[in-house]
């Protein structure tokens, strides 16, 4: 399998990238890991004229604590997540999910703007980014910009980016003293994308109450999704197994699901509200609860 | 588009001009001619064009060799000095680890970043940490006993280092 | 158990010598089809076909000629002219090179793109303009043969509708009497899907023909080099390829499993390219074009298991449609179009027994293939493995038990079974027993009652299989009309050293290593002073491949009794150095001395280095011998294996804690091979058992031709797997082995199946056909509560 041809460019800096991007225009596509782009080329299912590659450029690749903040370089890898001591001890819930994505090569390649950028809802990174309500910051040509998690997926591989626009930086909360998140996704083998996947994040406040909840679904819709129902209804309150398994009803028939190779439309709802419960469990162990 | 890429493979430096849509599977196969990283399923499944590049194993198949240029590569041919083997080599061939040998090279290149970053694997990390190479030869039992071989001799080697 | 004769340095029969060809593997030195570079080579890439079934009604070749570096496209009507764009099957079908009107299949080739460089071929089938009037495919094998079904094969004469063949074997009345009037009866419906071996290296080759000296040379991807020139010179004679100009070479080969023993059309069609442009032509599969061509399985079974109310079994009838897809071109080197499929009464002792199938056509790829087994073994093991379970449950007795209580007893063997094999050797009761210690059964069997109270699904699952292998008999098996033989040439050096040739081809099955055994075994000479080589018609005597698990009962037994007969001119020749009659010499490993006086002695070395420098008078120089060996009888290993699983009622996920197999292959030549054969062939069981299957739409469409969704295992799904052995002796081998690599593929798909549906069965489920996913499992469960 070959792709067609194309002529390649490297981008130097954010600005080189968004300039080689304005010229090219439309036929040009930015390359960062390649593992979701480079295998459609193969297979010929995208043609693009140019790829931009920015996996080069100096400076965003990071995994940093700032203020109230974890902030994210676009160009992480999802290998540098997986081994980063601060990631293993404080945000466990990005080590479940690295794990299940890909495998170890792929993921030394593979960056975590990528994996959001893309807008695939099959992709493990867009349910985490919508449980904890990250903000995504992009550059375009018109300068920086900050989009919240809710208004960045737009449709079926759509989002907000533009053309132009380079994911440079990635921002969910900080980890506090009791907050915990928590991934998992039921897989037909390892590395294969989601049957189904749930994140769940949460903060409790001091007397174990439900401060704040964020739940993201994995390849059950058109569209990376969160669960607002459910996250409406453990909002504020102390987060027993009922109310657990009423949320994971929720969330099952929120969903989206197709039927396809990897099961039923039902066996997906009936996935989603499994993992739910169990990942709110997870999530309320590690917040402390 | 043609480009000038300079990168050093198993220590030697080389220069060529590569298409833009040159795989760094097909560069290192047939512009170098080195054989020993292997083809099998185009998608980034089977591991078998696996290489270190900069030190940390990727799939050949799935990178532009464009974007090589710079990178210190590593392939199968360059892991040992002629004439003798690396201890995940020795590792292989000790514990049978190898049947026909076609996804051999990129097991052994993927278990050489693996043992760089987990010195020590328990067998479920090892079997987690090569779940992105197939082998329909060997039922990975004895890759694993290979794995863990070579992980006690390397940490020796080190021991008699310090 | 076996007791080695040799030295761990001479490193015969018994010792696990490490391998001798793992050097240049694991310096990625090892030399595949690909690797393959001859001056001038062309790319060959094939255009496949979108459409299930389809008129090809246009091809354009322009646009695809325009392409830079594109210099030919080869379709089905250039090679009408040559009377080449049909060959014959192995089963007296016909199969397309290259259609010249009607595509059959999805990914069916199509036309040929030949170019300087692999990315110009790709461009070129790329741009190359096809138009199709695409038709209604048939996908299901149950529709098949309906009235208003199309004909699908109207190029074949006489051919009223779309079924292939009839066979049967056994007897219809008696078996149907003896279930009429048994106590318990049970049945089922038992469907093995389409799967594919998918080696990870895929099929391909480099074919280069010298129009000075008329010679064909062709690097292949094959397991049967031998019998590949024959079928060459059978299909190509007419253009001017005779045999003796053919040479085929099978380099190293990255894993076979029955998938590279048949002819593709690619193959034939970068022979016709060559010889037309008279330069070498390349042509590699991809891994998509590798996973929808050719096919193992896909046998939908009615089975029937009788017995008394104790738990006697007495009949079993099993009524088979087979899905051939558009041409029977099974790789099936029998006389019997369901190859092996008879073996379906297993390990039991009853009298009667009928097995009947029939074969039809749809629009799928042809086939089928082996999938590392006898051919159509493992589809009579699960069918009758199933069923022994399902007969346990219905008379709630412990499968062990009733296993126990039905297994062919030791000393019936050779036994004569309902089918008509002669099982040759094996120990059923011992085998099990092992298994049920090396577990720990009855401690599974308490932990299981007690996680039953709880509501937890815990299953233990049996499979005691009889496989039969290293075809074969010359009576039941051939190809082409030649029979299934295989051969030895040893040639011993003047300094004792030696280098063996045989007409078998290894594909990760470590024959440089265990054929050097079998003659180290046999003569005294060190292994490792023993090269091995395979794989070169021009120079390996005529042989006919490995597959079936053929090559240590035909080709081994062939260098045992090659290398006795250099024994026997040793001796001689010992006797003249040594002055004393030939009845005087004996012979231990290594070495001739007299009787009684075993100080007066020469070594195997010296006697050889006589046979060039010394030679008694009239004998004649050298010390050279070959040997063709025609098996009296197949080998039956068998093995006992037990799993054990845990189900996830809420996802269906399922996990497999334990797997032991216990094997008996007979005498081991290289335990350390032997157990890594079995690993192998383990987790080539639990991947049809749980993962592998090729899905189809109603359109004939293949819904997973790619690795991303056609799962092979990896290192995490793969179990760790428990191995052991028991050794019942093959009577018949020279050597007392069977063959191995494909028990595990043929027993662990029935344990692992047995496992999870004896989980479930509390549940009211009494059978999951393969691959069981959690996805089904969680289906079945909402469909029982």
């Amino acid at each position: 399998m070959i792709p067609a041809n194309f002529t390649y460019h490297r981008a130097h800096s954010v600005q080189d990238a968004i300039a080689l991007a304005e010229s090219l225009g439309e036929e040009a596509k930015y390359m960062s890991g390649g593992h979701s782009l480079l295998p459609m080329m193969k297979l010929r299912f995208a043609t693009p004229e140019h790829i931009i590659d920015i996996s080069k450029i100096e400076g965003l690749s990071f995994i940093k604590e700032e203020g109230d903040l974890l902030k994210i370089g676009g160009l992480t890898t999802q290998s540098e997540m997986e081994h980063s001591k601060l990631i293993r001890e404080k945000y466990p819930i990005f080590s479940d999910a690295i794990k299940l994505t890909a495998d170890p090569s792929v993921r030394n390649v593979g960056t975590m703007g990528g994996n959001i950028a893309h807008g695939d809802a099959a992709n493990d990174q867009p349910a985490l980014m919508l449980a904890m309500r990250a903000t995504i910051v992009a550059e375009g040509p018109e300068g920086r910009k900050t989009i919240p998690i809710d208004a960045f997926f737009h449709g079926f591989y759509m989002t907000a980016l533009e053309p132009a626009d380079v994911l440079v930086e990635i921002h969910v909360p900080k980890a506090k003293k009791r907050s915990g998140g928590a991934y998992y996704k039921m897989e037909r083998k390892v590395g294969d994308y989601a049957t189904a996947g749930v994140a769940v994040y949460l903060e409790l406040d001091d007397s174990g109450t439900c401060r704040e909840i964020g739940i993201g679904l994995t390849n059950v819709s058109a569209v990376p999704m969160r669960v607002d129902r459910a996250e409406d209804l453990l909002r504020g309150k102390k987060i027993t197994q009922d109310l657990m398994d009423q949320a994971g009803a929720m969330a099952a028939e929120d969903c989206e699901p197709t039927s396809d190779l990897r099961g039923s439309e039902a066996y997906k709802r009936s996935l989603v509200h499994t993992l739910t419960k169990r990942m709110l469990n997870k999530a309320l162990e590690r917040a402390g609860q | 588009m043609k480009h000038e890429i300079t990168l050093k493979i198993n220590g030697q430096s080389v220069s060529a001009e590569v298409d833009s849509r040159l795989l760094l599977v097909h560069f290192i196969r047939e512009h170098l001619s080195m054989t020993g990283t292997h083809i099998g399923c185009d998608t980034s499944n089977c591991g078998a064009c696996t290489v270190l590049l900069d030190g940390k194993s990727i799939k050949s198949c799935t990178y532009l060799a464009v974007r090589a240029d710079g990178a210190e590569i590593t392939t199968i041919e360059g892991l040992a000095a002629e004439g003798t083997n690396h201890p995940i080599q020795q590792g292989f061939h000790d514990q049978h680890g190898l049947h026909c040998g076609f996804c051999t090279p990129g097991m052994i290149m993927r278990s050489v970043e693996l043992l760089k970053n987990n010195p020590n694997p328990t067998e479920e990390e090892i079997r987690w940490g090569i779940s992105g190479n197939l082998c329909r030869c060997t039922g990975y039992n004895n890759i694993v006993k290979a794995i863990q071989q070579a992980a006690g001799e390397m940490q020796k080697e080190k021991q008699t280092a310090v | 158990m076996f007791k080695c004769k040799t030295s761990a340095e001479v490193g015969g029969m018994g010792h696990s010598v490490k391998r001798k060809e793992d050097a240049r593997f694991l310096h990625g030195k090892g030399k595949y089809v690909d690797d393959v570079k001859l001056p001038g080579m062309l790319h060959m890439v094939m255009v496949r076909s979108p459409y299930a079934y389809a008129k090809i009604t246009n091809i354009n070749k322009d646009s695809a000629l325009a392409v830079p570096g594109v210099l030919a496209v080869i379709t089905g009507q250039d090679l009408a002219q040559y009377n080449l764009h049909w060959m014959p099957t192995l089963l007296s079908d016909t199969q397309m090179v290259l259609p010249t009107d009607t595509v059959m299949h999805q990914n069916q080739e199509v036309c040929a793109i030949i170019a300087t460089d692999r990315y110009a071929a790709a461009d070129g089938a790329d741009a190359i303009e096809i138009e199709y009037e695409p038709m209604a495919a048939i996908v299901d094998p149950f529709k098949s043969l309906d009235k208003d079904a199309p004909l699908l094969r109207p190029d074949k004469e006489g051919q009223k509708d779309n079924h292939i063949y009839h066979w049967e074997r056994g007897n219809r009345e008696k078996t149907d009497a003896a279930i009429a009037k048994a106590d318990v009866v049970v049945s089922e419906r038992i469907y093995l899907p389409r799967i594919h071996v998918a080696s990870i290296e895929t099929c391909g080759c480099v074919a280069s023909y010298d129009k000075d000296t008329q010679k064909l040379l062709v690097y292949l991807t094959t397991q049967a080099p031998h019998a590949i020139r024959t079928v060459v010179a059978l299909v190509a004679g007419h253009v001017g390829l005779s045999e003796e100009k053919i040479r085929i070479i099978s380099p190293d080969i990255g894993g076979g499993f029955g998938g590279k023993v048949p002819v593709y059309p690619a193959y034939v069609v970068a022979i016709a390219a060559t010889f037309l442009i008279g330069k070498p032509v390349k042509w590699i599969e991809d891994r998509s074009e590798n996973l929808t061509n050719g096919f193992a399985r896909d046998y939908h079974m009615d089975c029937t298991l009788a017995a008394s109310k104790d738990g006697k079994i007495q009949a079993f009838k099993v009524k088979t449609l087979a899905d051939h897809g558009y041409t029977d071109s099974s790789a099936n080197p029998s006389k019997y179009p369901t190859g092996m499929f008879s073996i379906c009464t297993g390990s039991y002792d009853y009298a009667d027994a009928f097995a009947e199938l029939d074969a039809v056509y749809t629009n799928k790829a042809p086939g089928g293939v082996a999938y590392r087994c006898s051919f159509r073994v493992t589809e009579a093991v699960h069918a009758i493995e199933r069923m022994v379970d399902k007969l346990a449950h219905k008379l709630n007795m412990d499968p062990a038990m009733l296993r126990l209580q039905n297994f062919i007893k030791k000393e019936q063997f050779p036994y004569a079974s309902p089918l008509g094999w002669s099982y040759d050797s094996g120990d059923y009761e011992a085998t099990l027993k092992k298994a049920m210690e090396m577990v720990g059964y009855d401690d599974f069997k308490k932990e299981q009652a007690e996680k039953r109270k709880q509501g937890k699904l815990m299953g233990i699952g049996i499979s005691t299989f009889t496989e039969v292998v290293g075809a074969g008999p010359s009576k039941d098996f051939d190809i082409l009309g030649i029979a299934m033989f295989d051969s030895a040439e040893i040639r011993v050096h003047p300094t004792g050293k030696a280098l063996a040739r045989f007409g078998t081809k290894s594909q990760g099955q470590g024959h440089e290593t265990t054929y050097a055994q079998i003659l180290a075994e046999e003569l005294g000479i060190p292994y490792s002073d023993i090269e091995i080589e395979e794989g070169d018609t021009d120079t390996a005597p005529y042989g006919l491949g490995t597959y079936a698990s053929r090559s240590t009962p035909t080709a081994g037994a062939a260098a045992a009794i090659a290398a006795r007969k250099l024994r026997d001119k040793g001796k001689k020749i010992a006797a003249y150095l040594l002055e004393v009659s030939e009845e005087d010499i004996e012979w231990e490993v290594g070495k001739y001395f007299v009787k009684g006086a075993p100080e007066k002695s020469k070594t195997i070395q010296d006697v050889v280095f006589a046979a060039y420098t010394n030679i008694p008078p009239g004998m004649e120089p050298g010390f050279e011998a070959t040997h063709y060996y025609d098996p009296p009888n197949l080998t039956f290993p068998n093995g006992a294996y037990i799993c054990v699983v845990e189900v996830d009622k809420e996802t269906g996920s399922i996990d497999v804690r334990r797997f032991v197999a216990i094997d008996d292959c007979g005498n081991v030549i290289n335990p350390m091979i032997v157990e890594g054969q079995v690993h192998g062939g383990l987790t080539q069981g639990i991947a049809p058992a749980m993962y592998e299957a090729i899905e189809y739409d109603d359109e004939g469409n293949v819904l997973n031709g790619t690795l991303m969704d056609y799962l092979v295992p990896t290192a995490v799904e793969s179990p760790h797997w428990e191995t052991g052995h028991t050794v019942t002796p093959s009577p018949h081998h020279p050597l007392g082995a069977k063959g191995v690599a494909e028990s595990p593929t043929v027993g662990a798909p029935p344990a692992i199946a047995n496992a999870i549906i004896d989980a479930l069965s509390p549940l009211g489920i009494e059978h999951l056909d393969i691959p069981i996913t959690p996805a089904k499992v969680w289906e079945a469960i909402q469909a029982h509560s």
